[in-house]
């Protein structure tokens, strides 16, 4: 038992810590690195809660899609980020006054609370025992029955977004050549070639 | 000493407020309260799983897994969004969003 409170906290804290540094870092880079360490770290919280699939999709879609993503717009734009960052202490007074309330206010809520004994008549989808049916499995068995449609929904929504992530950074720009395979292969002997006749010492 | 829900719910209300507070302090960066955004979202996420492993009920996970679908094409579009402004205006300043003069 005292491993998994060790890792509990030993996962939580950098969690924590890298979150502080993404809104904290100087460069956008680092804060993208922090997110991906916070991100990693928050899988290992997962792990610890015994929702593995979650954690390994986590890594997947944020590490290796969401935040390179953002690694990408970071370097792809080319601004002056310290130019950006000029009124920041301007702000942090209000900002750390309202957050701690904010985070005062939420742990005080959360911190005591116990659950019911009675609450366990309204679960609905029980979690099978992990010698019976892996994470996975389980999730699989009611993701594909239960939930089917909002499973059809989700992957219209990525869909979507896909389709509007290309429609709007799609642009077409003038005067540029590019091939153009059935005008080269409508091209024929007596359209391409021409024939000329040079007289000797005259040139063309 | 037993690690309880409690435990995961702080550490999820502490990454909702460094979220909120990025936002704040940051107001000027777009990527940085985009990156906030996702970190709001994931404090949620960390709730849900949590809760799910707490009350022995699986439909919190499988909800978690369609916040994490609609956080990926929120950053998707989003990012777009932000190259389409870079190019239209060349910076990605906050204040500088007054194109349609709202």
């Amino acid at each position: 038992m005292g491993l998994q409170v060790l890792f509990f906290y030993l996962f939580a804290f950098i969690a924590v810590a890298s979150a502080f540094m993404v809104i904290a870092a100087k460069n956008p880079v680092y804060s993208v690195l922090f997110l991906i360490l916070t991100f990693f770290n928050a899988a290992g919280l997962f792990l610890l809660t015994g929702a593995e699939f979650l954690a390994m999709i986590l890594l997947v879609v944020y590490v290796g899609a969401v935040a390179v993503l953002f690694l990408f717009v970071v370097m792809m734009l080319d601004i002056d980020f310290a130019e950006l960052r000029a009124g920041v202490l301007e702000y942090a007074p209000v900002g750390a006054l309202i957050g701690l309330i904010l985070a005062a206010e939420l742990i005080i809520v959360v911190g005591g609370s116990t659950f019911s004994p009675e609450i366990a008549k309204g679960i609905s989808m029980p979690i099978p025992a992990v010698t019976e049916r892996t994470n996975t499995a389980a999730l699989g068995d009611v993701l594909y029955t239960h939930y089917i449609y909002f499973f059809q929904i989700a992957g219209l929504v990525l869909l979507v977004a896909m389709i509007g992530a290309i429609v709007l950074t799609l642009r077409h720009r003038e005067n540029i050549k590019r091939q153009s395979i059935p005008r080269q292969v409508a091209r024929s002997p007596e359209t391409a070639v021409e024939v000329v006749t040079v007289k000797p010492g005259q040139g063309l | 000493m037993e690690i309880g829900i409690s435990h995961y719910l702080t550490v999820s209300a502490i990454l909702f407020t460094l979220g909120v507070f990025g936002i704040f302090i940051n107001r000027k960066n777009v990527i940085i309260i985009l990156m906030s955004v996702e970190l709001i979202l994931l404090a949620v996420n960390i709730n849900m799983v949590a809760f799910s492993a707490f009350l022995n009920d699986i439909t919190g996970q499988v909800f978690a897994l369609f916040i994490l679908t609609v956080a990926a094409a929120e950053a998707a579009i989003g990012l777009a969004i932000l190259v389409v402004f870079y190019r239209n205006r060349g910076s990605i300043a906050v204040e500088d969003v007054n194109m349609m003069k709202g």
